[in-house]
């Protein structure tokens, strides 16, 4: 607690870790490259540098506030230093921006533009390194990176991967996987969230953009899709929209303008993983055990699993996730002559998500040899398409998702919130009048701020321990916990990326607090303004377990053996 | 081999050890420090071994036996420090000191020395101004302005032998604070006598202590800093190669003052003398309980780990260092937390260079007003250089705080080498800067030096004389921080570069005016927003330059000249006319064919051509050509 003066304005401050943080909430907006209020103080850009009284510069994300500090933030002495770092910086960026990927939305080109760099006095830098397109996820050009360790300590310190990490010293100094291997030699998930939080375009979506293209102008092809529950909520943005709107109807508009011959809504996929997962949790259940049944709806978490931790294989659902579930009765549904009206049928899939994209590909999810959905496009990809095909997005009038699989429930909606798979798998357990009983439920715990939330949940007299856990650092932790006996639950939920999908690594970058939180508000809004409150109402879906998925629940909605 | 439980046990295994070393009649010491090693004192060790051996006399040093035989013995003895003169032998109790010693001298040695008492006229040391002979060390110049506190018994007790450690008196600062002293007491001692970290930074070592010592945190390490990567730098080296027990039980000291368990020797793995001698020693100690468990039956314990270090500079910044010995990339982090909070595996460290230790034994035993008695009112004690460059007499000194630069190069150091002319002297490593003529008679302390705007650094001491070329001198600093910095932090890892690139232009003839500018304002930007503090001196010397030699700086890039002659690019090859006798040989020793001429025609250098290789100069029998 104390006052600071900033610029010669006093300030308070309370609980701020740093004085960069006392400094922003006082409305300055000082520039940084390798800040992240979530990741470890790194210290490395300098961009923060401030000054106090006596003419001492500090850099102010590692310092810490103290009453009666003056500083300034924007001396001529310091504008000038700022500008130098960038120029600095560039000088050793593959300067190619008119191409780059990241072109308009890149973190130093916006700063280089915003501190009036007009020039870069020190030569040009040729491309060094090669790219590295070994993921399905996410591309790395090392040649745009600026080494701020944003990605490294995401991966480390949030995701516990260490898939990469700085090598080498001085100007030769990169990020790179160790023994420079490939990407996707390495135990990296696919999460995406290095590629979130890079200011430039050293670390990018490995795109699908291009065939998917192609198959919308085929007139031979019919190309449908399926759009995410986050993806919804973070749109919108992009197309000058508030932060968190649900903006459904215009996605579902604009894929039609694509050229998109149906869309469909992820969230009735949610609906049918809820109700396989959650008669797969009353069998596990009821028989004792084994527990805990682990969620199988994120596929980096799958993954992680796989890589780190395969004595716990066995207990993830065997349930599709929600992409596979949707993609899988799809087919069946589009190999009926009169739905596929003799031609060839392209399945994509709009996500939030980079890790998908290697979900899709994965061997155990094949059937018959063949991928239950062709691409995945991330929200960052969809956004791109409908701004290169021009469709005017804020002026579009919005459209409802197309039948047979346009309809989810609030259940489903909610899956891309943290917490969400957990509360729409135990709300179809609710007993009594749903108003009260879901009410009960949202309390209980299963929603809230932070990575990790324990809670109970009464079943029938019985009491269900469950946790919900998001960011694979963490659930790391609750799963040594658990192995060690330390912890016990019946149900977890896991998802890779901290707060769920809405902050998946296909999603549009740069979220501050307040994106994020609206994005969280966007989801739990849906939910409140459908009619159908659980996935087991889900009308269509309970339709197909009597007509196309009868007696072959096992084949088309669960993976038949994990790799292990 | 017995431990030692207590004080008094210590005192009579001393006793003993000292009596073993006065009843060797003769002690041949063969200096085995890194210098003399090069210059091949091993060859002279051995030699001398199978002479004692053929003389059937015992080699070893043998502390049980030692006073019962009559017969000398030959040791390897830590640096002596007159690096120039070596393989440095002294022979004890005469006291004399012999001088490039090679083995083919070793019998005159051992038949006059040795047996007769006789002193060998021509391997005594020379003094060079009035060509007299003199006879033992203290009578050397080199030596005579030197104050030995922690180079005390480097170069006089065999470095690999624990008893003779003892048998001097070490380990018994660490009985007297165990026994006679608690732990605030200590700490109090060191804080009153001012000793200051001698790693560069210069911060009050007592302070380190009472902070670590005050933490709430309870499991607490003592980590020693060996990591010297200073260019010409080896006052540490010599330290831990010579006198490695002094260091080790100033770690033990520091270690029970703050608390903590266990420690860490961080060497550079370019030491492979110095670690196995650590090695060695941490050995001995532990056998004979001054390390380990209940340390002399005090009751205290702290066990000690040596780390090498794979050779990065940046692994001498103290976060860098503690993240190194962790196993992570040595990078500097963010403060605070400070060390002293957070170092070591997070807990609060007491880090400290070898010097700074060394100097503890001392100031326990002889106390805090003893040692402010030496040096200056702010820097008390002595400080180690490592005499280095154009000087005559190169090694490893030991002076008081305050000593002026002048009384160093010229009467320690005797002055430059060949009669040239001093230029400067580059102090403080990478992270200092330049001395000038003008400056030479400023006292020499951590304050002091501060205000000339370089720093007294951990010790290294380069002498230019006029044919050293300060830009040069500039770019081969900055090619070693740009070299050696981490990478981590843009002023530091793009700035020195782009300083570099400037620096390599200008000594290269490709220079322009602004470029003085563009240094100027990097070197600024760095200073002022780097991360660590390697970062942020990293622009030292080339401003110390631009301060003090500008017109080099000028000459080079209005003139394209190199006043020096040094720059390779900016050389001019020419052919005296008046000398040259038309011999040809120059111009068919030239690789390129840039010299023509004709008989009776001086010849002449096309200088578009010519690649300054210098093959002319040494083909002329005439010496006709020059340099320009």
């Amino acid at each position: 607690m104390g006052v600071m003066k900033i610029d010669g304005f006093p300030v308070e401050f309370t609980d701020e870790p740093n004085i960069l943080s006392v400094i922003r909430k006082a409305g300055i907006d000082l520039p940084t490259l390798c800040y992240h209020s979530e990741l470890s103080i790194y210290g490395a850009c300098r961009l923060c540098t401030v000054e106090d009284d006596k003419g001492r510069m500090f850099a102010s994300c590692s310092e810490q506030p103290r009453d009666g500090l003056s500083i300034r933030t924007s001396t001529p002495r310091l504008v000038r230093y700022r500008r130098m770092l960038i120029e600095l910086m560039l000088a050793s960026h593959h300067r190619d921006c008119t191409t780059c990927v990241k072109n308009g939305d890149c973190e130093l080109q916006n700063l280089a533009h915003r501190l009036g760099v007009n020039s870069v006095p020190w030569g040009y830098r040729e491309r060094k390194y090669e790219r590295d397109f070994s993921s399905p996820s996410i591309v790395r050009d090392p040649d745009k990176c600026i080494l701020c360790g944003d990605c490294v300590r995401v991966c480390e310190g949030i995701q516990g991967i260490n898939a990469i990490d700085f090598a080498h010293r001085g100007t030769d100094a990169m990020v790179i996987p160790a023994f420079n291997k490939k990407i996707a030699d390495t135990d990296c998930v696919n999460c995406g969230q290095c590629r979130v939080v890079c200011p430039t375009g050293a670390i990018s979506i490995n795109t699908n953009i291009r065939p998917v293209w192609e198959a919308l102008a085929d007139p031979n092809i019919k190309v449908f899709a399926q759009v995410a529950p986050a993806v919804r909520v973070a749109a919108g943005q992009a197309f000058g929209g508030p932060r968190g709107e649900n903006v459904m109807g215009k996605i579902v508009a604009a894929l039609h303008r694509l050229g998109f011959d149906e869309v469909y809504d992820t969230t009735f996929g949610a609906d049918m993983t809820i109700l396989e997962e959650s008669k797969e949790f009353l069998e596990i259940f009821e028989k004792g055990g084994p527990f805990p049944l682990l969620t199988s709806c994120c596929p980096a978490w799958v993954s992680f699993c796989e890589k780190r931790w395969p004595e716990f294989v066995p207990n993830i659902s065997t349930s599709y996730s929600p992409l596979q579930m949707l993609g899988s009765v799809a087919r069946e549904y589009y190999k009926d002559p009169k739905n596929n009206e003799g031609k060839k049928i392209l399945s994509v899939a709009i996500m939030p998500c980079t890790a998908k994209k290697a979900e899709i590909l994965r061997e155990d999810l094949k059937r018959d040899g063949k991928q239950n959905v062709d691409y995945v496009l991330t929200t960052e990809e969809m956004i791109t398409m409908i701004k290169r095909a021009g469709i005017e997005f804020d002026a579009l009038e919005s459209e409802a998702a197309d039948m047979p699989f346009g309809i989810g429930s609030g259940g489903g909606v909610i899956f891309g919130n943290s917490g969400g798979v957990m509360e729409a798998a135990l709300r179809t357990l609710c007993e009594g009048p749903d108003r009260p009983a879901i009410e009960k439920l949202r309390q209980s715990g299963v929603r809230g701020p932070g990575p990790l939330r324990e809670f109970t949940f009464n079943y029938k007299g019985n009491e269900i321990k469950a946790a919900v856990v998001s960011g694979l650092g963490e659930a790391d932790a609750l799963l040594q916990r658990i192995k060690n006996g330390e912890s016990f639950y019946h149900f977890v939920e896991i998802m890779a990326c901290r707060r769920g999908c809405i902050m998946g690594g296909g999603q549009p970058a740069h979220a501050g607090f307040r994106t994020k939180e609206a994005r969280k508000h966007g989801l739990y809004e849906s939910d409140v303004n459908t009619q159908i409150k659980k996935s087991n109402e889900n009308p269509t879906a309970l339709a197909l377990y009597d007509t196309l998925i009868k007696g072959r629940e096992h084949e088309l909605l669960h993976k038949h053996k994990h790799a292990s | 081999m017995i431990k030692i439980k207590s004080h008094e046990e210590l005192n009579t295994l001393q006793k003993n050890f000292e009596d073993g070393i006065k009843n060797e009649p003769v002690r041949i010491l063969v200096c085995a420090g890194t210098g003399c090693q090069a210059s091949g004192s091993l060859k002279v060790w051995e030699k001398m071994c199978e002479l004692a051996k053929d003389t059937k006399i015992s080699v070893e040093f043998a502390p049980e036996v030692a006073h019962d035989h009559n017969h000398p013995a030959v040791h390897k003895s830590g640096c002596l420090g007159f690096c120039e003169q070596g393989p440095l032998v002294r022979i004890e109790p005469l006291g004399v000191l012999y001088t490039k010693v090679k083995p083919e001298d070793c019998e005159e040695i051992f038949e006059k020395t040795v047996k007769q008492n006789e002193v060998v006229n021509r391997l005594l040391y020379k003094n060079k101004i009035t060509g007299e002979e003199c006879f033992n060390q203290s009578e050397i110049p080199f030596y005579k302005g030197q104050t030995r506190v922690v180079l005390k018994t480097c170069g006089t007790i065999d470095p690999e032998s624990i008893e003779e450690a003892i048998a001097a008196g070490e380990y018994q600062a660490l009985a007297k604070a165990l026994f006679t002293m608690t732990q605030d007491e200590v700490i109090k001692t060191v804080l009153d006598s001012k000793l200051r970290g001698r790693g560069g930074g210069g911060f009050v070592a007592g302070k380190k202590w009472q902070q670590v010592a005050g933490q709430p945190e309870k499991i607490r390490y003592v980590v020693c800093n060996g990591d010297e990567g200073d260019p010409g730098a080896f006052m540490d080296c010599s330290i831990m190669e010579g006198d490695p027990h002094r260091m080790i039980e100033g770690m033990i000291i520091a270690a029970y003052a703050v608390g903590a368990q266990e420690g860490y020797i961080y060497v550079r793995a370019e030491y492979p003398l110095a670690v196995k001698r650590l090695t060695n020693a941490i050995k001995q100690a532990t056998e004979y309980g001054l390390l380990g468990d209940n340390i002399l039956g005090s009751g205290f314990s702290f066990r000690l780990n040596i780390n090498r270090g794979a050779g990065a500079f940046v692994c001498g910044e103290g976060s860098a260092l503690t993240a190194s010995i962790e196993g992570k990339r040595g990078m500097p982090r963010v403060k605070p937390p400070r060390t002293v909070e957070q170092g070591l595996f997070g807990k609060p460290t007491v880090l400290n260079n070898v010097e700074t230790y060394a100097n503890v034994p001392q100031i326990i035993l002889s106390g805090a007003d003893w040692y402010r008695s030496i040096g200056t009112e702010n820097s008390p004690g002595t400080k180690t250089f490592a005499l280095t460059g154009a000087v005559r007499n190169t090694g490893l000194v030991e002076v008081p705080f305050g000593i002026t630069p002048r009384e160093i190069i010229f009467n320690i150091g005797g002055g430059i080498r060949d009669d040239k002319k001093f230029k400067a002297v580059q102090i403080g490593g990478p992270s200092g800067g330049c001395l000038t003529e003008k400056q030479l008679d400023e006292p020499l302390d951590f304050d002091s030096v501060k205000k000339l705007g370089v720093i007294v650094g951990s010790g290294g001491l380069v002498v230019m004389d006029e044919s050293t070329c300060m830009v040069e001198v500039a770019r081969f600093f900055m090619e070693f921080t740009h070299r050696e910095s981490c990478g981590k932090c843009v002023p530091c890892r793009e700035g020195t570069l782009r300083m570099l690139e400037i620096l390599e232009r200008i000594v290269a003839g490709q220079g322009e005016m602004e470029d003085i500018d563009k240094l100027r304002t990097l070197a600024d930007l760095i200073i002022h927003t780097a991360l660590c503090g390697l970062g942020k001196s990293a622009p030292l010397p080339v401003v110390s330059t631009l301060n003090s030699f500008l017109d080099e700086y000028i000459e080079h890039i209005q003139n394209k000249k190199c006043p020096a002659h040094v720059c390779q690019k900016l050389k001019q090859y020419i052919i005296d006319k008046e000398k040259c006798k038309s011999c040809s040989k120059c111009a068919r020793g030239c690789p390129v064919q840039a010299i023509s001429g004709a008989p009776k025609v001086p010849y002449e250098i096309d200088q578009d051509k010519c690649i300054k290789c210098g093959a002319c100069m040494a083909a002329c029998p005439f010496k006709a050509i020059y340099v320009a």
